[in-house]
């Protein structure tokens, strides 16, 4: 079979030492900053792109998806044991575990999260695996109207289709798309909404904005509510090992997370969010235990931990086929890409298949080094979570600047950063969701030129949109995403009345 | 814009109109505004199909239907509940930032900027020993300097300081 010559030659590529070596690296500083609290995994990649700036592209895009898994386990550790998840994707593993941690048992549900993680991770990277061939097949056949019409179901799901309110969602989006604009148009070299300042002829950076809205913004945030709470470090106490009991409680919702996890995430459905929940409250209408459930149900936290990690690797589907991010993190990987003037797609497949197969690879690699890193070292990573509030977020801040300072010390640049801070600060303040801002920035001038694109083949007729059935099929769902939550919120009005 | 009333207070009436909803409306359609203006000043030179100028108008389009979304919520008093914010800590946080860009345009250097962040920062968090927090913040910027200069070879603006090292 063709996949598994091109996974064995991606294997081949993966074990190389110095390969190695740079996944190890990616796991451990992915480990270390995703369990720092308020850090998810789209800014463990945002924070860590300067570091890998003079690496090869091979090396640096498999520290990266070291990273990038990395993070997805460091992120639970946090959840688990302070109840701060550092994105919404934890937040079902944070009902449960916190209370397992409460409750002496933080040693078993880090235990079924990392192992429940590994689960997921590896037959969710097989999925990616078998998945990314047959779909590449699919995408070659794609036309300029077709990415266009795909890129507008993938705005319409990310922003508007599963968060709490369509509008605030989509008007996080345009926000994206308006700083997208900036800069000197591809095809006309006419500078857009640079207003004469040189350094924005460039466009805005992608990690500039994504530090600016992640880091900055959080430490704004916390900082400016400090006085409500004070988050509390469960200590971990008793065995750090599952007993026979919870193994036999948790193989069950590992898999179960994992179907739902995987193709959700291999969707252009908008994060790891909804599989987490969905598992969730799945484990807790099949459990025995019902009793348990609020208190530290360990099916609670081993079920969504598996969806989180499966559909993260979900992601990388549409990401490495299609060249579709559809969630914060994955817009950083795009970004990491980028940096090397890669565009992940069919063509990536055909021209570098070292590249992508060695990088599928190495996701393994990475999760098992991860199930290593993360059982007897948490004591370690515990430990990070220890240093006080008031040195944490000043070294976050500095680590923030520094990418900036590192890639473009200009005083221009810097003070973007500190504006998109202060933009993500009031967005947090406001409820507006985050993600959508970054997909539409990195998304939008794609969108636009794969438009122009389709308009300039077809001499200026937009009917073309509609004749391919590819793109018309596509500009329907994404008609209909946008409706549905509209339609959906009014249905749920009309019930309210009645009760 | 973080002085906001006290809007968590449970004994008003939930539907109210929401000022700071207003006010970000408002920003919205201003910046379909700006979006329009700087369009208009683009020359449109494609034979077929659209010119640059066509993007910038559609986006400014769904920025002010976004806007009337956001003013319809406000005045309905529809936005989430906001609990109350402490503006001291992150005007200090800015201020921070403010510092670091001023040190690393006047040719200051990587170290004393990320130090002067990390020291308002920590101060924001509620720190006291400004002297300590210095010191720590001093040796963390130098190590970072070292690192990012000898390992990573990634070059950090220089200034006094790291011109002795």
């Amino acid at each position: 079979m063709d996949t598994f010559a091109a996974l064995a030659h991606g294997m081949a590529v993966a074990v190389q030492p110095m390969n190695l070596l740079y996944a190890l690296i990616g796991v451990f500083l992915g480990t270390a900053v995703g369990v720092l609290p308020g850090i998810g995994p789209a800014l463990t990649v945002a924070l860590l792109l300067p570091v890998t700036y003079k690496l090869d592209p091979g090396g640096s895009l498999i520290m990266f998806a070291g990273i990038y898994y990395g993070g997805m386990y460091g992120g639970s550790t946090t959840a688990i044991l302070i109840n701060t998840p550092g994105e919404s994707a934890s937040m079902a593993t944070a009902l449960e575990g916190n209370k397992m941690a409460k409750a002496g048992r933080g040693g078993p549900a880090l235990a079924t999260s990392a192992i429940g993680s590994f689960v997921a991770g590896t037959i969710a990277t097989i999925g990616l695996a078998f998945l990314a061939p047959w779909l590449v097949d699919f995408a070659v056949r794609f036309g300029p109207e077709d990415y266009f019409a795909l890129m507008c179901v993938a705005f319409v799901t990310v922003s508007a289709t599963f968060g709490d309110s369509p509008i605030r969602g989509l008007t996080s989006l345009f926000i994206g798309l308006t700083l997208g604009l900036v800069g000197i148009d591809k095809l006309t070299g006419q500078a857009r909404l640079a207003f004469g300042v040189p350094e924005l002829l460039d466009g805005v950076e992608v990690t500039t904005l994504a530090v600016g809205l992640f880091a900055v913004g959080e430490a704004l945030y916390v900082a400016s509510r400090r006085h409500h709470s004070e988050e509390k470090l469960e200590p971990v106490r008793g065995s750090l090992w599952m007993t026979k009991e919870d193994w036999k409680r948790s193989w069950k919702p590992w898999l179960r997370g994992t179907m739902f996890g995987f193709p959700i995430g291999a969707l252009p459905a908008g994060g790891a969010e909804i599989p987490t929940f969905l598992s969730y409250s799945c484990e807790k209408r099949l459990t025995k235990y019902p009793e348990e459930f609020g208190k530290g149900a360990i099916e609670g936290v081993a079920g969504p931990e598996a969806a989180n990690n499966a559909s993260a690797a979900g992601t990388l589907v549409p990401l490495l086929t299609l060249g579709l991010p559809t969630s914060a993190t994955a817009a950083m990987m795009l970004a990491g890409f980028q940096q090397y003037g890669l565009n992940p797609g069919p063509l990536l497949f055909a021209e570098r298949p070292d590249l992508v197969w060695g990088l599928i690879a190495s996701l393994f690699i990475a999760n098992c080094m991860l199930l290593v890193l993360n059982l007897p070292l948490v004591g370690l990573w515990v430990r990070l979570l220890a240093i006080p509030q008031p040195w944490l977020y000043a070294g976050i801040l500095v680590f923030a600047t520094m990418g900036t300072i590192a890639a473009k010390p200009s005083v221009v640049e810097l003070s973007m950063l500190a504006g998109f801070g202060v933009l993500g600060f009031l967005m947090r303040r406001f409820d507006f969701p985050i993600a959508p801002v970054v997909v539409g920035l990195i998304l939008g001038p794609i969108a636009e030129s794969q438009l122009r694109r389709a308009l300039a083949i077809s001499l200026g007729d937009p009917m073309t949109l509609l004749q391919s059935p590819i793109s018309a099929t596509l500009l329907a769902l994404a008609l209909i995403a946008l409706l549905a939550p509209f339609v959906l919120k009014g249905l749920g009005r009309f019930k309210a009345t009645e009760d | 814009m973080t002085q906001d009333h006290a809007s968590g207070d449970p004994a008003q009436p939930p539907r109210r109109v929401d000022r700071a909803g207003i006010v970000i409306a408002a920003l919205l359609a201003g910046l379909a505004a700006v979006l329009v203006v700087d369009a208009r000043g683009l020359s449109s030179t494609t034979m077929y199909g659209m010119g640059p100028e066509a993007m910038p108008v559609v986006i400014a389009c769904g920025l002010a239907l976004l806007a009337i979304g956001n003013f319809v919520d406000a005045l309905r008093g529809n936005l989430p509940a906001r609990e109350s914010a402490d503006p001291v800590p992150v005007v200090l946080i800015l201020i921070g930032l403010a510092l670091l860009i001023a040190i690393i345009g006047f040719g200051g250097g990587f170290i004393l900027a990320t130090s002067a962040l990390f020291v308002t920062t920590s101060a924001a968090f509620g720190r006291r020993a400004i002297l300590v927090d210095s010191i720590i913040a001093l040796v963390m910027s130098i190590l970072i300097y070292l690192a990012f200069d000898r390992l990573l070879t990634l070059s950090l603006p220089t200034g006094p300081l790291e011109r002795l090292l």
